[in-house]
């Protein structure tokens, strides 16, 4: 993973045909078990903590906590679970890129419906 | 040469390769096909030079269909009160037309430029998924047969190409061709999103050494914008065809205002897609200007980084100017201000890019060649095209325009006059270098005046009517309500169809002189390797390029590569000075020659994965059981697709030549 | 890095079937709305569920990593049956859905509801498909190229579904209309 980097800024050819699905695990320091499993147990704890909403109040904290709950985890899988943080930088503008788009153009998209007015 | 030629019996792949599929292994996984003439080469091919010209094939027969579809729609309207057509025929004309023009000529016929040469330009021997790639054409070719059928099936769609609600709810369109169009666009839509994973991969990663993203030519660079286009906004109309799906064939009424539904949604959902698709039809054809002006200006492109940063401006602007094309729908005053701003803005990028043009022909050595001419006349076209649209960003100005002819004038000048006049171009330029044959340039001048008169005739006078008050899909117009004098509607659409027919004679020169050019092929005299005195990688390679592009990977040291290995500055006199000959560094890359060079082989899974999709299409709509059938294939071909090494065994190829050597391997998973 | 590219594509693709979600939840009959048939604890466990198969296919990846077959195969197997715990909740939760009255065509809310999570259950599905023709290819040790990057490759697409699913259980779920 972290020998992608230099397959794809340098675009050399005889890499950069494979670069694209470079060896993921091998150069990459390998993490133990037990390090996936505490963020799983993170995750779980989140994961929790949202569903309490369900039954405790947190008044106007409410939808606040949650979105950022929400994007914690999200975040979490991602650069953890999915390796975008040790990973080619690349990768994180692609997945990010279209994320960031998604966002932006329905937010806007909703915002035309006057979607956040009401609220 | 040592380059070592895949064997040409199947025999000998298919039995003689010793233990490369033994008994246990191969659980009903076919053979690797292995021909490399014949239909079978062509049908299975992976190569992306094959599957371009393919790609270009298709598209110019769809451009003829498309064609015959807008002649019949300007032979209604060459009179008062036509009889051409009836009414619902009409209406499923101009959809139709639209779509084709759309989907199935502009789109892939830019794919089928970017597949034939990105690889060429960066110095790759093939896209990095190849088998992808050609399940990207099928897709394309059966999505398109699909949409078509439809006329023979009950009738085309007929709700215009954006397919508004409600007036395609099953209410207003009982024949199946709505959900002909829905499933035929999502078919097509699957070739270019996996299209644009290919390419943006294959340009990201297999650059030729010393080819810096600045140093990439121009038109990979617009097609990599292109694609990245396509990327995000495939999945956005993806989400409006399968809620139009479930609203006609399986009740649900996401744009019933009786339920309480906005059919707004539809709109937004068309025009997310719907804006970024014109940059995806018109960047293209921006990259192949930005490649022909300069090499018949013998000059290098004016302001490079202006251009490529231009393109990316465009390409990221696109995505905030959607609901501009709704300023009629209601949208409140906060949002229309706002996305006449960011049109406004996107006028600017587009304006660096026709300077950029202008100034690099300013004080060019300029020639006229019939590619050249193109390129002019595109400038001259999109330029008006460009300006018509300036004047919808004014977003009152723009609620008169609506809907009226104004609109077609504007979108043809920019998709005529800019993305297809610079596909023309293109064939011109790189016609000797697919086909080491020459068109001829007499023929070639012939049709770019026909063409290039017969735009302005056809779509200058809708600017007028337009502003006049004809309506946008108008099935016929009455003498009595023409008006009078200069006005005059009748006078004008009289001159619009005159000037369809001199487009048609243009586009029929062209087909004539490709047939010239290549029915004595034999007699016709070889195209010289750089007709042009061309600048980039592409030319560093005979014509037509062997199978593998390159027998030698370029190492680039500049941009316009090919021109600085051809020319030098002399450092007294400031001279630009020739040193080598086209003839000279291509011999001298080929004396550097890989001496084992492994080519991914044919497949025959992309085409069945492919027919597998319309199988389903038909199911959807005339028999569910159907679905099932197609559903099948397509488990099945996946599985065939998973389990095919998507490079033959080593041993199915002859060993390298000295042993161990240079060994070239392309993209494997895929 | 294709694979990021169609995960990013696919990001507007789910962002399309939440913003019509999210446009027409409050679109319904008074009695069957969000707020009334979501069962909320019933839905915590499968999205823990679901989060928890993050962690097993994380585990079955990095075996792979280690050449470790065996355990690659266990993990693999055990994420496709927490996959299929997951889907098995979602049939289960259409059906009472079902059987309260609300239809797929009942409403604007639950046309868009079925919608946009009968697409994520699709995915689920696929990507269960996927987990287990990994596992029967590699038994007969036929996984073509370099192994632990098919896993890996998978592995990517199982986390995509399961963050889209972290999004979708907070946004339709836990907020109400």
């Amino acid at each position: 993973m972290s020998t992608t980097a230099d397959h794809v800024e340098h675009a050399d050819h005889d890499h950069g045909d494979h670069g694209d699905h470079a060896p993921e695990a091998h150069a990459h320091e390998h993490k133990p078990d037990s390090y996936y499993v505490k963020i799983a147990l993170i995750l779980a704890a989140i994961t929790a903590l949202e569903t309490s909403t369900y039954w405790v109040d947190f008044g106007a904290f409410f939808l606040p906590t949650l979105l950022i709950l929400m994007a914690i985890k999200f975040v979490m899988v991602a650069s953890l679970f999915m390796h975008l943080r040790g990973d080619s930088k690349i990768f994180s503008y692609l997945f990010y890129s279209g994320l960031i788009l998604a966002i932006g153009v329905y937010v806007a998209f909703l915002a035309t419906f006057r979607f956040f007015a009401s609220t | 040469m040592a380059i070592i030629e895949r064997p040409s019996t199947p025999a000998l792949a298919g039995s003689g390769a010793p233990a490369v599929v033994t008994p246990s292994q191969a659980y009903g996984v076919l053979k690797r096909p292995v021909s490399t003439t014949g239909w079978r080469s062509w049908v299975f091919t992976v190569d992306h030079k094959k599957l371009g010209i393919m790609y270009g094939v298709v598209a110019m027969f769809f451009f003829l269909v498309g064609g015959v579809e807008a002649l019949l729609i300007r032979l209604q309207l060459a009179g008062p009160e036509g009889t051409v057509l009836s009414a619902g025929l009409y209406n499923e004309m101009f959809t139709m037309h639209a779509t084709t023009m759309v989907f199935l000529f502009v789109m892939p016929m830019g794919a089928a430029f970017a597949n034939y040469f990105i690889p060429l330009q960066i110095g790759a021997r093939d896209v990095a998924f190849p088998r992808i790639n050609a399940f990207g054409f099928w897709c394309f070719l059966v999505g398109g047969i699909f949409l078509n059928t439809s006329w023979f099936l009950g009738g085309a769609a007929d709700g215009g190409w954006f397919m508004y609600q409600p007036n395609a709810n099953a209410l207003f369109s009982p024949s199946h061709g709505v959900d002909f169009w829905g499933l035929g666009l999502q078919i097509t839509g699957i070739a270019s999103l996996t299209g644009a994973v290919n390419l943006i991969t294959t340009i990201l990663n297999m650059r030729a050494p010393g080819m810096t993203l600045m140093k990439m030519p121009i038109f990979t660079w617009m097609s990599l914008v292109t694609q990245f286009l396509l990327l995000f906004a495939m999945p956005v109309i993806t989400v409006a065809l399968f809620l139009l799906m479930f609203q006609r064939e399986f009740g649900a009424t996401f744009f019933d205002v009786s339920a309480g539904a906005d059919p707004l949604l539809w709109q937004h959902l068309f025009w997310i897609f719907g804006h970024p698709e014109v940059y995806i039809i018109v960047l293209p054809g921006f990259g192949i200007a930005s490649e022909v002006l300069p090499v018949f200006s013998r000059k290098p492109l004016f302001g490079y980084r202006f251009v490529v940063f231009s393109g990316a401006a465009i390409g990221f602007v696109g995505w905030g100017v959607w609901a501009h094309h709704m300023f009629a729908s209601g949208l409140g005053p906060v949002s229309v201000a706002v996305f006449s701003m960011a049109t406004m803005l996107i006028a600017i990028p587009t304006g660096v890019k026709i300077v950029n043009w202008v100034l690099t022909m300013w004080g060019g050595k300029i020639w006229f060649t019939t590619a050249m001419l193109f390129i002019v006349g595109m400038i001259a076209q999109f330029t008006i095209g460009g300006l018509s649209g300036v004047t919808h960003a004014v977003a009152p100005s723009d609620t008169q325009q609506t809907d009226t002819y104004y609109i077609i004038a504007h979108f043809h000048y920019t998709i005529f006059g800019g993305a297809v006049m610079a596909l023309f171009a293109g064939f011109y330029y790189w016609w000797p270098k697919m086909f080491g044959k020459l068109l001829s340039e007499r023929l070639g001048k012939w049709n770019f005046w026909l063409m290039m008169i017969g735009v302005n005739l056809t779509f200058g006078p809708m600017h007028i009517i337009g502003l006049q008050g004809q309506p946008r899909r108008m099935m016929n117009w009455t003498e009595a309500r023409a008006g009078e004098g200069f006005f005059n509607l009748g006078f004008w659409n009289r001159v619009a169809s005159f000037g369809s027919l001199l487009i048609t004679i243009g586009v029929i020169l062209f087909l004539v002189n490709v047939w010239n050019t290549h029915k004595k092929s034999s007699t016709t005299p070889k195209a010289p390797l750089d007709p042009w005195d061309a600048r980039s990688l592409e030319w560093i390679t005979a014509s037509p390029p062997k199978e593998h592009n390159f027998d030698a990977i370029p190492t680039v040291h500049a941009l316009d590569e090919f021109f600085h290995r051809k020319y030098e500055v002399d450092h007294d006199t400031g001279e630009v000075r020739k040193i080598a000959s086209a003839e000279e560094v291509l011999a001298a890359e080929e004396a550097k020659a890989d001496k084992h060079i492994h080519l991914p082989s044919p497949s025959y899974w992309p085409i069945i994965l492919a027919v597998s999709l319309p199988i389903m299409g038909y199911g959807v709509i005339f028999n569910r059981l159907l679905i099932a059938v197609g559903g099948v294939i397509l488990l099945l071909a996946m599985f065939g697709w998973a389990l095919e090494p998507s490079v033959a065994d080593d041993s199915d190829y002859d060993p390298p030549v000295d042993g161990g050597g240079t060994s070239k391997e392309l993209a494997n998973i895929g | 890095m294709a694979m990021w590219m169609f995960l990013g594509s696919e990001c507007l693709l789910f962002g399309g079937l939440i913003s019509t979600y999210m446009l027409y939840r409050g679109r319904h009959p008074a009695d069957l709305g969000p707020d009334q048939v979501f069962d909320i604890p019933f839905t915590s466990v499968s999205s823990f569920v679901l989060l928890m198969s993050s962690l097993t296919m994380v585990l079955a990846v990095s075996s792979a990593a280690q050449k470790d077959d065996r355990r690659t195969n266990l993990w693999l197997t055990v994420t496709a049956l927490l996959g299929a715990t997951f889907v098995g909740g979602q049939v289960y939760e259409f059906t009472s859905f079902y059987r309260e009255g609300l239809g797929f065509t009942s409403s604007l809310f639950s046309s868009s509801f079925f919608t946009l999570t009968g697409f994520h259950g699709v995915h689920v599905t696929v990507g269960i498909i996927m987990l287990m023709a990994l596992v029967g290819i590699n038994k007969r040790g036929r996984i073509p190229g370099d192994k632990a990057e098919v896993v890996e490759l998978v592995g990517l697409y199982w986390h995509f579904v399961d963050v889209v699913w972290i999004i979708i259980f907070t946004l339709v779920y836990l907020i109400p209309s």
